[in-house]
């Protein structure tokens, strides 16, 4: 019989689509994937139409790219709850050659390089040698909202939902380097998973953090999300957490940390994943950086998440518009909102705080005196002081975008 | 009696979830579907890009320049390892803006004068 998979780096015909379309059909209810070709949404950009997929262990999700896997959250789901439902969350791998099998029995996790005693763990082992620590925070994709860059710049054209809060548990990493005894001079940490290039020529997916960063406590070997073990497709059984940093330093799989005595300079420290070193890290649009830096921490964002682009809401009735805010750690202590596009601007109250990483969910009732468009914005600020530009930034890669969001609506 | 049945329940949902814990985990992903458009040098495409990605790597983006473009390829051939002979690169740029579309190049400034 027909084989229902696509050859895997052949030509795959037109014919052969239909055809295997033809057998999911009949496959029916079991089929998983059978909701493919059938749901279809549109990201507000050019170019945003996309398929909601079913992944294993997730609901359907906007898929960017099928091998390897690149899903982006529906923006809907945010408004849900403050924490992102495991089966929602986004899914971005680079490599595509992905576990899709792993026994956690004989899943290990080596520690090496220039310490004193290089270990070998289990997540058994994990869970029985190390004090078991917990942490809300948000994981966000460098790229997230990238599709909305002006001028459009390459890459995975995201809308805003390459982003997840969830509440990870797991054990420190500065704890694991303890034992196994960090050497004088280290000055780097390298992080590596399970997951491997097609062709050895392709750098492997490692990320590096400074060592202080890696003993300040904060970073997580995390092998549980939101009370579950990590599903699959966000790095099953064991990943690394980055508290306020991109999703990039978020090695899935994770399988080796290696201490190092000078600056890591594989290719996705060294040349991906960087940002003009201008504050904002933004340049004129359409040009060059002089020098870069490897991103790091997220800036501000704030969204409305009860409310799209088009609604309706009554007038002379109390309308309680929600959303979320959150940055790269210092924590969020205000909320504006406008909606009489930026002119004016009311605090919005905060909801509860689950630390200084998470989404913290805010409220303001609005009550439109008239009928007529209004154009609503919000705009937070952390603890620093650090707020959010009225214009987006631009870079190349189109990173770290954080301009005021607006939505417009109709009272009527 | 009751506390008799319970027991044999517990019992049965303990050695379940013994079982399940114990066994490997397994996915099965779905079917990659994508497919290049077909044109002239779409051959090449298949050959090269969808060693290492799906096509939506290609279909997914906003209309580039062929400059871009040409960028991109040169980074799959150069960083990422793509077995593309240098004399290929152009026929493959041209295939990619001919059947997805390309922005316009950006008008130079002071532009030269008509003649």
């Amino acid at each position: 019989m027909h084989s229902p998979l696509p050859p895997r780096n052949g030509a795959f015909s037109r014919r052969d689509f239909l055809q295997t379309t033809a057998l999911f059909t009949m496959a029916g209810a079991a089929a998983p994937w059978r909701l493919l070709a059938e749901e279809k949404v549109t990201l507000p950009f050019a170019n945003g139409e996309r398929s909601l997929v079913k992944y294993p262990q997730k609901r359907p999700l906007i898929q960017l790219t099928s091998r390897p896997p690149q899903l982006e959250t529906p923006f809907k789901v945010f408004n849900e709850s403050v924490i992102t439902p495991n089966d929602a969350f986004f899914v971005r791998y680079h490599l595509a050659n992905i576990p899709t099998e792993i026994d956690v029995e004989t899943f290990r996790v080596e520690v090496k390089g220039k310490v004193n005693t290089p270990l070998v763990l289990s997540v058994a082992d994990l869970k029985k040698q190390f004090e078991a620590v917990e942490i809300v925070a948000v994981n966000q994709c460098s790229g997230n909202s990238r599709g909305f860059s002006s001028p459009r710049v390459s890459g995975g054209q995201l809308a805003n939902g390459a982003m997840g809060n969830a509440r990870w548990r797991g054990v420190r990493l500065k704890d694991v380097l303890e034992k196994a005894g960090v050497a004088a001079g280290a000055k780097q940490v390298t992080f590596d998973g399970l997951d491997t290039a097609v062709i050895p020529q392709t750098p492997d997916f490692i990320k590096a953090l400074d060592i202080d960063h890696a003993l300040g406590g904060e970073v997580m070997l995390a092998y549980e999300m939101n009370g579950e073990d990590l599903p699959m497709l966000n790095g099953y059984p064991l990943r690394l957490v980055v508290p306020g940093y991109y999703g990039t330093y978020w090695v899935k799989h994770l399988s080796e940390i290696t201490v190092v005595d000078g600056l890591f300079d594989g290719f996705w420290m060294s040349t991906a994943y960087r940002i003009p070193n201008t504050p904002g890290a933004c340049i004129l649009p359409g040009t060059t950086p002089k020098s870069t830096v490897p991103i790091g921490r997220f800036n501000v964002r704030s969204f409305i998440t009860s409310l799209t682009d088009g609604a309706t809401i009554p007038i002379k009735r109390e309308t309680l518009v929600r959303g979320i805010a959150f940055d790269g750690g210092a924590g969020i202590s205000e909320v504006l909102v406008s909606s009489d596009g930026g002119h004016n601007w009311r605090a919005a109250m905060l909801g509860k705080e689950l630390g200084n990483y998470s989404f913290r969910e805010w409220t303001i009732p609005l009550t439109p005196a008239a009928s007529g468009p209004l154009e609503l914005k919000v705009k937070a600020t952390n603890r620093l002081g650090e707020s959010q530009p009225v214009e987006a930034l631009w870079n190349p890669p189109g990173y770290m975008r954080n301009v005021i969001e607006t939505v417009k609506v109709n009272a009527a | 009696m009751k506390a008799h049945r319970l027991f044999l329940c517990c019992a049965v949902f303990l050695a379940a979830a013994f079982t399940v814990s114990a066994a490997p985990l397994k996915i099965e992903l779905p079917p990659e579907t994508a497919v290049f458009k077909t044109a002239p040098g779409s051959e090449a495409a298949m050959a090269q890009c969808l060693i290492c990605h799906s096509a939506e790597y290609v279909s997914m983006q906003p209309l580039l320049t062929r400059t871009a473009w040409k960028a991109t390829v040169e980074k799959m051939q150069k960083k990422f390892g793509a077995p593309l002979p240098a004399d290929q690169v152009d026929a493959l740029v041209d295939y990619i803006v001919k059947a997805y579309g390309a922005a316009p190049a950006p008008v130079k400034a002071p532009a030269a004068p008509v003649k």
